[in-house]
C-alpha cells in the first residue's frame, strides 16, 4: 500500500526511480559518516565473530597437520577475512527491526511516500555500504597483516564476487523482510527470528565453510537460500570454483532473488490488511 | 547500606514488572534453546576433527559454554537493560529523573531495570556446565567450588565495570548504541579457551574487554585448571576496574549539561 502518484511515462519513471536511488544513497552516506565511532564500534563487534571462528579452525589445523579437509590455514584465513566483507554487504533491514518501525509508528508516515517502502530499505542500505565498506578497508589489511590469507583471484572470479555480494544483499532483504513481516501479527516474535538466524548461520557457510559440514547439511542448502548469501560469494572469490559453476551460482542467485521478491509482495499483500495506525 | 536497600527495592519492582509478561518465559526458552543448540552444533562440529582443542578435550569445552552462557544470562538480565536504558535517557534527556533523585546515581542507573526471564538463560547455562562436568575426569573439590563462585561473581563485576565505563561515553557521544554489538561480538571469545588466540587478541579479551577474566577464570576453576595467582589478579583488577568505573562515571557526569526541561 502506498499512495498512488501521478503516472510517468515509462522512461521518465525509471529516470526518477535511478534519480530516487541516487540521492537517497548519497544521504545515507552523507547521515552514516556522522556516527564514524558508532561503526567502529559495530564493525569491530561483528569482525570479532569472524576472527574466533578462524583462531579456532587455525589451531585445529595446525594441530591437524596443516589443514582441515583439504582447507589450509591460509585458505581458512582467505575465507573469514572475505566473510567480514559479505557480513558488511549483507546488513540489511533486519526481521527485528520490522517490530521498531510498526511499535514506534513510522509505517504510518512511510506509507504516506509514494513508493512502496522496499524501495527506501533497499537504497538506504545501499548507500550505507559504501561507508561501511571503506571503513572496512584498513580493518582488512589488518587481519590480512595478522592471518596471511592466501588469495589469489582471477579477474572472472572478482567480477563475479562483485556481482554476488549485491545478489546476496537483495535475497537477504527480501527474506528478513518476509520474517519481518511475522510482526504484523504478533510482537513475540523474537524467538522466530533467533531460529532463523540460527538456521542461516548453520546453512550458509557463515559459522563454517559448508564443507567442513556433514554431506547432508551441504545437500540441504543447496535446496535454501541460506548458502547464496554468504557461502557462494566468499567460495567465488577464494575458492576453486570452475567458470560454469561460478556462473551457475549467479543464476541461482536470481532465482532466490525472484522467489523472495515474490514472497515479500505476497506478505505484505497480507501484513498490511493488519496494520493500524500508530502515531504518524 | 542504602545502596543495597534501593538495589533490592528496585529488583523487587523489576520482577513483578516483568512477570506481568508471563509468554515472555517461553520465548526465552526457546531462544535459549537456539542458542545453546547452535554452540553445540559448533563443538561438536569442532570435535569431529580434533581430540583436544588447546589441550581443552571436549566434556571441559562443554563447561566451559555453560558458563559463558550462565554470565551471558546475567548480562542479559541485570546488567546490559540498565545499561541500554542509560544510553537512551541520555539520548531523550530523561536521565534527570534519575540524576535528581535523592540517591547515588550509580547505583540508581544500575538498578532499575531487570528482565528477569533471562533467568532461564542462567538455568541453562548451569545445565551445560553440570553436564559438562560429569564428562571430566576430575571431580569438582570443595576449593574449586569456591573458587568458582568467586571468580563468577569478580566475573560478574568485571563485565559491569565494562559496560558502565562504555555508557558513560555516551555523554560525549550520544550514539552508543552499537557498544552492544561491540560487546556481543567479543563476548563470542569467550566461548573458546583463552589460550588459542594470538598474544594480541589475548590481552586484549583479557584487559580491554574482560572476558577472559570473566568467562575462562570460573571454567578454569571448575576444571581444576586454576592458580591462586591467577584468582588473586583477577580480584585485583576488578577492584582497579570498579574504582576506575566509578570515578569515570562521576567524571561523566560532571559532563553532562542535561537534554530535557
Amino acid at each position: 500500500m502506498s499512495v498512488d502518484a501521478a503516472r510517468l511515462p515509462e522512461a521518465g519513471r525509471w529516470r526518477s526511480l535511478f534519480d530516487f536511488y541516487v540521492t537517497t544513497m548519497r544521504t545515507a552516506v552523507a547521515a552514516q559518516l556522522q556516527y564514524r565511532v558508532a561503526q567502529y564500534f559495530y564493525m569491530i563487534g561483528m569482525v570479532a565473530e569472524p576472527v574466533v571462528y578462524l583462531v579456532v579452525w587455525t589451531t585445529i589445523a595446525e594441530e591437524q597437520g596443516g589443514a582441515v579437509n583439504g582447507i589450509t590455514v591460509g585458505e581458512f584465513a582467505a575465507y573469514y577475512i572475505v566473510w567480514t566483507l559479505v557480513r558488511n554487504m549483507n546488513i540489511v533491514f533486519g526481521a527485528p527491526f520490522w517490530e521498531f518501525r510498526i511499535r514506534e509508528g513510522r509505517l504510518a508516515g512511510d506509507l504516506l511516500k509514494p513508493m512502496t517502502m522496499l524501495h527506501y530499505d533497499l537504497a538506504y542500505f545501499a548507500g550505507w555500504k559504501f561507508v561501511v565498506v571503506a571503513m572496512w578497508i584498513p580493518i582488512a589489511i589488518g587481519l590480512s597483516a595478522v592471518f596471511h590469507p592466501t588469495l589469489d583471484p582471477t579477474a572472472l572470479q572478482i567480477g563475479v564476487f562483485i556481482c554476488a555480494i549485491w545478489g546476496a544483499y537483495l535475497i537477504r532483504t527480501m527474506f528478513q523482510g518476509i520474517v519481518g513481516m511475522l510482526n504484523f501479527w504478533t510482537t513475540r516474535g523474537a524467538a522466530v527470528f533467533d531460529l532463523y538466524m540460527a538456521t542461516e548461520m548453520l546453512l550458509s557457510g557463515r559459522l563454517v565453510p559448508l564443507q567442513l559440514m556433514p554431506g547432508w547439511v551441504q545437500t540441504l542448502a543447496d535446496f535454501l537460500p541460506f548458502k547464496w548469501t554468504f557461502g557462494y560469494p566468499i567460495e567465488s572469490l577464494v575458492g576453486d570454483m570452475s567458470t560454469r559453476s561460478l556462473l551457475l551460482g549467479l543464476v541461482a542467485q536470481l532465482l532466490w532473488i525472484g522467489i523472495g521478491l515474490a514472497g515479500y509482495r505476497l506478505a505484505w499483500k497480507f501484513a498490511i490488511k493488519r496494520f493500524t495506525a500508530v502515531g504518524g | 547500606m542504602n545502596a543495597v536497600r534501593v538495589g533490592w527495592l528496585y529488583l523487587k519492582i523489576g520482577v513483578l514488572n516483568e512477570l506481568q509478561y508471563r509468554v515472555n518465559f517461553f520465548v526465552q526458552l526457546l531462544q535459549s534453546l537456539i542458542q545453546i543448540g547452535t554452540g553445540l552444533v559448533m563443538l561438536s562440529l569442532v570435535y569431529s576433527h580434533t581430540d583436544e582443542l588447546h589441550g581443552w578435550k571436549q566434556p571441559e569445552l562443554l563447561s566451559l559454554l555453560g558458563v559463558q552462557v550462565l554470565l551471558g544470562g546475567v548480562i542479559h538480565a541485570f546488567i546490559q537493560p540498565n545499561m541500554e536504558r542509560l544510553m537512551q535517557d541520555v539520548q531523550e534527556g530523561t536521565l534527570d529523573y534519575a540524576l535528581t533523585k535523592p540517591a547515588d546515581s550509580q547505583v540508581l542507573v544500575s538498578v532499575r531495570t531487570v528482565r528477569i526471564w533471562q533467568v532461564v538463560e542462567i538455568v541453562s547455562g548451569f545445565i551445560l556446565l553440570f553436564v559438562g562436568l560429569a564428562g571430566v575426569d576430575k571431580s569438582v573439590g570443595f576449593v574449586d567450588a569456591i573458587a568458582f563462585g568467586c571468580a563468577l561473581v569478580i566475573g560478574a563485576v568485571l563485565v559491569y565495570c565494562f559496560w558502565l565505563i562504555m555508557t558513560t561515553g555516551a555523554f560525549w557521544i550520544v550514539r552508543m548504541e552499537h557498544v552492544l554489538e561491540l560487546f556481543e561480538g567479543i563476548y563470542r571469545t569467550g566461548q573458546w579457551p583463552i589460550g588459542v588466540y594470538p598474544g594480541w587478541l589475548r590481552y586484549s579479551v583479557t584487559f580491554l574487554v574482560p572476558v577472559a577474566f570473566a568467562v575462562t577464570v570460573p571454567a578454569q576453576a571448575v576444571t581444576s585448571r586454576l592458580q591462586w595467582q591467577t584468582l588473586l589478579i583477577s580480584f585485583v583488577f576488578g577492584c582497579v576496574l570498579f574504582v576506575v568505573a566509578r570515578w569515570f562515571w562521576r567524571f561523566g557526569l560532571r559532563h553532562y549539561a542535561g537534554a530535557s526541561a
